[in-house]
């Protein structure tokens, strides 16, 4: 079967070795995911696979046989961006841009997790509706490194899509 | 045309406060923000050319010695392996800042462990990392027992901002309180999130590169300089750049390796180096050992100041952490001793790291003024107000505009700093003991010599062009509102285009000098279109309004209409003048910190922080703020978490990637806060303004440190804090 990306449809690539970031990069022209460790230890390539977050850098593009991937080109587009991707304009929830596709496509992601009463290690109970407070936030999102320190504006700009969502 | 101005004296226009449009200083968001958050706006690895091959770096695994041979007949029957380059033209470390020049070449020389000495081309990235990865070689390397790599037994040369007067051991001796204290700080990468990268194009004349570089205006001549060709045939182009604290200021191994890969082959090649890669080859900021003494009298005015240190780096690097600039002026006392000396060993080349000095020096000395102000029973604060000096206290020169006290002040305010009785250990909360304390910021201001070219065109649009980069800086912002502002235009008509050696030299992105000196140049255009407009117009220049593209009067004109079809074009050329040696300048601030630190693990948490600064005029109020919020990141950092380790035997970077070297991450950062202490300073520069891209980070680990002690007691002299040497300090 093929991979979807972005609602299209392609051809897996024939060396085994080729990761799902390399792939999506390389192969395919869709640069938006970025490449800041190779390793999984820096978010940057954050994309969604059948909705869920995953560092496409630790996952060979071949075992995605089948799986609809979205990519922050995906999300939304210079003429029509996301709600969340306008709120990182605005509240300056970036510099160099580097980190930001993946902290973007993470927080879509990271805000139905929320949302699906997932708790982590800032939550104060294990079960029940879980609250999107800075803290929650913050713990949720500590697998996207940002070397330019835009965190606060970053969680700013979270919480202002989700209240202006709720 | 070309407008030159040389700033001698102090810039009393003040010509960005004349313009109409009212957007200079806003928090306009950035023009090119779309485009980053959408994923839209190409960083160097990643343009498409047809054909591109793909090159992967070869580091050498021992300290020094060299390399005696490589088997490329093995590499080149590897599948997909097109070339191994080994030529001798490749650059072995990057160069230093603004050093205009090759750095060290040679590459079978090595001089530290990872060194890069060969690249190998393939046809994909997978195949020429296999092939790199395999390829055979031959090496003879030095017995690590010779090698020297401990910087505290190492030979040492003196580095430069040493000074002394008076006498400080008498000033020590004699002093109603006094201080002598010695710390450590550790290693620190940049750790750009955007790893070094380059794509290099040859058409059989001249050499065209993509590359992620923070000052293509001397990187063209190093890249230049490498490869014997002349500069204009070379072009290098940086439009993004993901990043850069100080490592993509010199050229870097992967841009020559590229573009001699591309010279021998014919073909695009591309060059991304790995995470491990950046880590180990590019720059280490230099580990120190500093020594403080501050000796006060009995109102706690200090009579005798001094700042001793060592750092490292490799023999024959000129560039030393200058961990001693703002100590040079920052407080007064008569007895003054500056020293500073650099051990040579085989690490790594030690350069410049974001704010080279103060961002160590600058926390060692805030943490001594503590131990000071305690000893003295003052407040911390009051004790920095009391010894800001009149003048530059070594040079006896006047400042330019000085924040300090404003941001001590106003900064206290905000925070709710209580200035009664400081005691550790007064406030717990379960197993958490919760403490406050702060810090002075300076960086001493920079300017360099700039060029942008400004073109009114006949429409009524502005296209500002400069090969100066935007590493997240704000520079698209701000130069679009200078434009506006001076042009009077909607900031939606005005193009701002970056990073691109074709255009007119800019400063570059570095010691927080680029907006302020590329600013300047962008007003000097500007300011000539406005003359020619106002001659146009039949007015006198000082009558002209400008704004929403009309010249506003009785009967406002449109732009367009004024420029009847043509268009105007003006370069500006700032450079910086004889000014300072008639004043010293530095941008200014102030950290207040509130942590927790765990009394069975020694944890800290940063739990609030607030930072005061005055820089001069802000030019985006966003922007400035964004630069001050990641420089408060970088002061969690180096005080709790950041440290490069080097291996004792043989001086390998052992921490080389982002799970082991520990930037913080989103839980480390509380929602922190920014103060902008504005103000008007004609002598810094053409609009008014100093540096802030590093001032947010010099000197909050030292209001971090402070208040560590006082939550729990811990008084640490050794950077960073690390919950296992808080708990081996803390007070049962
Ligand atoms: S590139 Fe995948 S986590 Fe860093
Ligand atoms: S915006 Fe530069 S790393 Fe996050």
């Amino acid at each position: 079967m093929p991979i979807t990306v972005n609602d299209r449809t392609h051809d897996l690539p024939d060396d085994p070795r080729v990761s799902l970031l390399d792939f999506l990069r390389g192969h395919l022209g869709l640069t938006g995911t970025k490449k800041g460790c190779d390793h999984g230890q820096c978010g940057a390539c954050t994309v969604l696979v059948n909705g869920m977050r995953i560092n496409s850098c630790l996952s060979l593009a071949a075992l995605h046989d089948g799986d609809a991937v979205t990519t922050i080109e995906g999300i939304g587009t210079p003429e029509d961006p996301s709600a969340l991707q306008q709120a990182f304009v605005e509240h300056d929830g970036f510099q160099c841009g580097y980190c930001t596709p993946g902290q973007i496509c993470s927080a879509t992601a990271m805000m139905d997790e929320i949302a699906n009463g997932w708790p982590s290690d800032a939550s104060a109970e294990l079960t029940g509706e879980i609250k999107p407070t800075p803290e929650e936030i913050r713990e949720r999102m500590s697998g996207n490194l940002c070397r330019c320190g835009a965190y606060s504006n970053i969680v700013q700009a979270i919480l202002a899509t989700q209240e202006a969502q709720s | 045309m070309t407008v030159h101005f040389k700033q001698d004296e102090p810039d009393t226009r003040n010509l960005l406060d004349q313009g109409s449009q009212g957007v200079i200083g806003t928090a306009m968001s950035r023009p090119e923000g779309l485009a980053k958050v959408t994923g839209t706006a190409p960083y160097s690895a990643e343009y498409r050319f047809d054909d591109c091959l793909v090159g992967v770096l070869v580091t050498a695994p021992f300290t020094k010695g060299r390399i005696t041979g490589i088997d490329k007949e093995t590499a080149l029957a590897m599948d997909g392996v097109v070339a191994v380059i080994d030529d001798s033209r490749m650059t072995a470390r990057p160069a230093q800042g603004g050093a205009g020049e090759a750095p060290q070449q040679s590459p079978r020389q090595i001089c530290y462990y990872g060194q890069p000495f060969a690249l190998v081309v393939a046809t994909s990235f997978e195949k020429a990392r296999h092939a790199a990865k395999h390829l055979p070689f031959s090496y003879e390397a030095d017995d690590v027992s010779d090698i020297p790599l401990d910087p505290e037994t190492a030979e040492t040369e003196a580095g430069d901002g040493g000074m002394q007067a008076g006498d400080l051991a008498h000033a020590m001796a004699t002093a109603e309180h006094a201080v002598d204290v010695s710390y450590t700080t550790m290693g620190h990468a940049s750790a750009a999130m955007e790893p070094h990268a380059a794509i290099a194009q040859w058409d059989g004349g001249r050499l065209t590169v993509h590359a992620s570089l923070q000052m293509p205006n001397y990187n063209i001549s190093e890249l230049a300089d490498a490869l014997d060709l002349t500069e204009d045939k070379v072009r290098i182009v940086s439009r993004y750049v993901g990043g850069g604290f100080g490592s993509k200021l010199g050229l870097s191994e992967e841009t020559t390796a590229a573009a001699l890969a591309a010279m021998e082959l014919g073909k695009p090649v591309k060059v991304v180096m790995s995470r491990q890669q950046v880590f180990q080859s590019i720059m280490r900021r230099s580990e120190s050992s500093q020594r403080v003494r501050l000796a006060v009298d009995a109102e706690g005015r200090l009579t005798g100041f001094g700042h001793e240190a060592r750092v490292s780096n490799l023999p024959g690097e000129e560039f030393a952490e200058p961990v001693l600039q703002s100590s040079a002026f920052l407080y007064a006392g008569e007895n003054r001793l500056l020293a500073l000396d650099v051990a040579r060993i085989h690490q790594m080349t030690a350069g410049s790291v974001r704010a080279p000095g103060e961002a160590i020096g600058m926390p060692v000395l805030e943490a001594a003024m503590d131990c000071l102000a305690e000893e003295a029973g003052i407040d911390p604060v009051e004790l920095r107000l009391r010894n800001i000096p009149e003048k530059d206290p070594g040079k006896g020169l006047p400042f330019t505009t000085h924040e300090l006290a404003d941001c001590l002040k106003k900064g206290a305010e905000a925070f709710g700093w209580d200035s009664g009785p400081r005691k550790p250990r007064q406030n717990r909360d379960g197993e958490w003991w919760i403490g406050t304390g702060m810090a002075s910021a300076a960086r001493v201001h920079n300017v360099a010599e700039a060029k942008a070219r400004v073109t009114l065109n006949a429409d009524g649009t502005a296209r500002v062009q400069s090969d100066m980069t935007d590493i997240g800086t704000g520079t698209y912002a701000i130069l679009t509102q200078i434009a506006a502002e001076m042009l009077g235009l909607d900031p939606a008509n005005v193009m701002v285009e970056l990073g691109d050696t074709d255009f007119p030299r800019g400063p570059g992105s570095g010691g927080s000098w680029g907006a302020v000196s590329i600013g300047s140049a962008v007003v000097i255009a500007c300011d000539a279109i406005r003359q020619s407009l106002a001659k146009k117009a039949g007015i006198d220049a000082d009558d002209l309004k400008l704004k929403d593209g009309k010249l506003q009067g009785s009967q406002p004109r449109s732009l367009s209409e004024l420029l009847d079809g043509g268009n105007m074009s003006e370069e500006g050329h700032y450079e910086p003048g004889d000014i300072s040696d008639d004043y010293t300048s530095s941008s200014f601030g102030a950290f207040f910190a509130q942590v927790r630190v765990n009394r069975h693990t020694g944890e800290t948490r940063v739990d609030r922080m607030l930072g005061a600064f005055g820089f001069g005029r802000v030019l985006n109020e966003k922007t400035a703020r964004s630069q001050c919020l990641g420089g408060m990141v970088w002061c969690i950092g180096s005080a709790l978490t950041e440290a490069l380790h080097f291996d004792p035997v043989d001086g390998h970077l052992v921490n080389c990637d982002l799970a082991e070297y520990h930037v913080p991450v989103h839980r480390d950062v509380p929602d922190l806060e920014v103060m902008l202490v504005e103000s008007r300073d004609p002598a810094a520069s053409a609009v008014q303004g100093k540096g802030v891209g590093e001032l947010g980070m010099c000197g909050g680990a030292g209001a971090i440190a402070n208040a560590v002690y006082n939550a729990c007691g811990a008084r640490l002299f050794e950077f960073p804090m690390t919950p296992d040497k808080v708990l081996a300090d803390m007070p049962d």
